[in-house]
């Protein structure tokens, strides 16, 4: 595709053609400036993917058996539980969206990344963070705060990794060639100089220096509120406003709704969190409460979007391409903001609270909307960065069908079954506590099923991603070895 | 927006202004909270906890039971009823009033004016406020928690899942005994408890010479092989000290309840 066909597909119509005319680099050089960075930043997500997705087993097994590795105190379920949750959220998705994120700004604004060594060793860093904040967790060391459970030592590893990986992007981004902004640029940068923001102010707040008493429970659900829903919601939607054009054909419609989209979803979504009837100030919750139902606006535009730029597409994407993932990761994100946004509401959050319907909207939004939009991004971008063809194509698409099923087998049944539990929970006359936990019993062993495929889903991508890497050094290798064993020129023989 | 500046402007502002409501906001109206006041009393309220519970609060944070377990207790209103204490001097009278009103399922206001009218009769009578909910029903609690239950807790653990009951008010439901033989084997206490067993906060030795007064009395299909007996190791018992440490019913003024 060349440079200016690539332009116009993401909303400004009418770019100006200078611009677009100026010598810019090829897109492989682009693309060949973030190999190594990408390696380090998807490998370790691969991993920690995987790592992730066996932790959550452990702990939905326990479910059918409380006794299982339950002499174990690295594996009992308080730890195994949130350490699952990290590996998938810090291990993978972070990472995940700062790999496309740095693609997508190089692509975006014609400009190779320099430097590479530095988010190279940004990202190994970033997993070593994340390998201590895990080892932590399971050893018992955890703060006990959600989201925010790794240990002092791992988190400052986070952040300076992620401060470097920020810093180079910015500077790739203030360097960029292609000077126009589209879309998917306010949200990437957004999300960039968001995380150092949050991170920061939870851990100088709940880790260094704890504020008083409940003021730690307010500044947790600020902080979890804005990286689950916002810093996630930034970056997934960032990269699907780049995808939408180039799937459908047409440009994005419209800029205008897309910039209304992001200052709504930045000025409502960061107020909510704090559930009603928590033991805070009255004010606070209710807050909470309006600016939840005032996240339906920027939830309803990026719905119509998405609607306006797929309705009337000429293309048509073979099943199980990045595209399906994409599409189904959108899907997953209207869906599970709408959960967010009910559950945020008085009269639901009565039965829903503390019931199995807050982890289903947690989960739906980490994995069917943020792993899923990742997965179909990296499907996309790798063959082009590593300039090898993907090496196990059917089992990307067995990949997008069990993740498919295993999503809506893992979440459906918490959140039907979390309703109910909440409905009994709130009939204390007739329904004992204890009934009420077994009747969840059935649902939480159904999902334990949706784990599995996503589990088996996770190895694919890792298999896929190795593979990948191992074809591109083979590659390298006979290059490499054509030119040793290369017979040498008459000439030089003759001198 | 045509240029990245104005970007980071649109997000300086957001986030500043979540930053200043919901981190900011809070710490200058609760980070200098102090005691309260118990109501009707001379007492003040929360206590630290004793130091074997603030050790146990870090067991329960490093074995994260606040996956499972929430430690706030919700209200969905309140009632109150009204009692004659005093007839006074003219007793026909108070009798005939009562019979007339009304004394029980009240609002405040209601509770006021019956009681304002029973004093015209000359009766004296105390009002009585009790909190209700599915909580309050389920005996997690007398009263929602509020702000102060949590004023000396160095890490609030609100926990948001109840995946076994609330704790808010565990000190006052079961004692340390109880606490150490359901840690140990949750099904000995609960029958079909899903709670994992916790053994590894006990040790599990041959009895020497004599056996140890700690160790616990468990029913025999929980109870270790012969000559063999199961003693909790201080982590346990921090644990148990922290959970019968967990109470927050007095009432307050934010929370008011009658004793």
């Amino acid at each position: 595709m060349t440079v200016n066909k690539q332009n116009e597909d993401f909303g400004r119509a009418a770019l100006p053609r200078r611009q677009a005319d100026q010598q810019v680099s090829p897109t492989e050089s682009i693309d060949a400036s973030l190999r190594w960075p990408l390696f380090a930043l998807f490998g370790g997500a691969a991993l920690w993917l995987v790592a992730g997705s066996v932790l959550a087993m452990i702990a939905s097994i326990k479910f059918h058996a409380p006794d299982f590795l339950a002499a174990c105190p690295w594996l009992t379920y308080g730890r195994v539980q949130p350490a699952a949750d990290d590996a998938l959220l810090y291990g993978f998705c972070i990472p995940a969206g700062l790999g496309v994120a740095l693609w997508l700004l190089a692509q975006l604004g014609q400009t190779p990344l320099r430097g590479a060594i530095v988010p190279v060793v940004a990202a190994k860093l970033w997993h070593l963070g994340v390998l201590i904040g895990l080892a932590g967790i399971l050893s018992g060391n955890s703060t006990g705060f959600a989201w925010l459970e790794f240990p002092r030592a791992g988190s400052v590893i986070l952040f300076f990794a992620y401060l470097l990986l920020a810093l180079w992007a910015m500077m790739n981004f203030t360097a960029r060639r292609e000077r126009a902004l589209f879309p998917s640029h306010w949200f990437l940068v957004a999300a960039l100089f968001w995380f150092p923001w949050i991170y920061s102010t939870a851990n100088l707040f709940l880790v260094a220096w704890p504020a008083r008493g409940i003021v730690q429970a307010i500044i947790g659900w600020w902080f979890a509120n804005n990286l689950i829903f916002i810093w996630l919601a930034l970056v997934g939607i960032g990269v699907t406003f780049y995808f939408l054009p180039k799937f459908s054909g047409r440009p994005l419609q419209s800029y205008y709704l897309a910039l209304f989209a992001f200052w709504t979803l930045i000025l409502f979504g960061t107020w909510c969190g704090i559930p009603p009837g928590a033991p805070v100030p009255a004010w606070m919750p209710v807050l909470s409460s309006v600016a939840a139902s005032l996240t339906l606006v920027p939830v309803f535009a990026v719905g119509v979007i998405a609607w306006q730029t797929l309705c009337g597409s000429t293309h048509c994407e073979p099943k199980g391409g990045p595209f399906c993932f994409i599409r189904f990761g959108f899907a997953s994100f209207v869906l599970s903001s709408l959960m967010f946004i009910a559950t945020a509401c008085p009269r639901m959050s009565r039965v829903t609270e503390f019931t199995w319907v807050g982890p289903a909207q947690t989960q739906l939004q980490l994995y069917g909307f943020f792993a899923m939009t990742m997965f179909g991004a990296i499907y996309h971008l790798l063959p082009r960065v590593v300039g090898v063809e993907l090496p196990f194509p059917k089992l990307a698409r067995l990949q997008f069908w069990l993740l498919m099923l295993g999503v809506l087998l893992f979440i459906v049944p918490l959140a039907i079954g979390g309703v109910e539990q909440g409905m009994k929970l709130n009939n204390p006359n007739d329904i004992a506590f204890m009934d009420a936990t077994k009747a969840m019993l059935p649902f939480l062993r159904t999902s334990t099923i949706g784990l599995l495929l996503i589990l088996l889903g996770n190895l694919l991508f890792a298999l896929n991603f190795f593979a990948m890497t191992f074809v591109w050094g083979k590659s390298l290798v006979k290059k490499a070895y054509t030119i040793v064993t290369a017979p040498l020129k008459n000439q030089e023989v003759k001198a | 927006m045509k240029n990245g500046f104005w970007i980071f402007i649109a997000g300086f502002l957001a986030l500043g202004g979540s930053w200043c409501g919901f981190v900011l906001a809070p710490e200058l109206q609760l980070g200098g909270a102090k005691q309260t006041a118990v109501l009707n009393t001379s007492d003040v309220y929360p206590v630290g906890r004793p130091g074997e519970a603030t050790q146990g609060a870090s067991v329960y944070r490093a074995n994260g039971c606040a996956a499972c377990h929430t430690e706030q207790v919700r209200q969905n209103g309140m009632t109150c009823g009204v009692t004659l204490t005093e007839a006074g001097k003219n007793p026909e009278a108070v009798t005939n009033l009562i019979s007339s009103l009304v004394l029980t399922n009240l609002t405040k206001e209601e509770a006021d004016a019956a009681s304002a009218k029973i004093a015209d009769a000359g009766g004296k009578t105390e009002i009585h406020i009790a909190a209700t909910g599915p909580d309050i029903a389920r005996g997690w609690g007398m009263r929602q928690s509020v702000a102060e239950d949590y004023l000396y807790d160095r890490l609030v653990q609100l926990g948001s899942l109840r995946a076994g009951p609330d704790l808010a008010n565990a000190g006052a439901r079961a004692d340390a005994n109880w606490q150490l033989l359901h840690l140990y084997a949750p099904k000995s206490e609960v029958k079909g408890s899903a709670m994992p067993p916790f053994r590894y906060l006990f040790e599990v030795r041959k009895i020497g010479r004599e056996p140890s007064p700690d160790a616990l009395k468990l029913p025999p299909e929980f109870a270790p092989p012969a000559g063999y007996e199961v003693v909790p190791k201080p982590e346990a018992r921090e644990l148990a000290a922290y959970l019968l440490s967990l109470r927050a019913n007095v009432p307050l003024y934010s929370a008011p309840i009658s004793p």
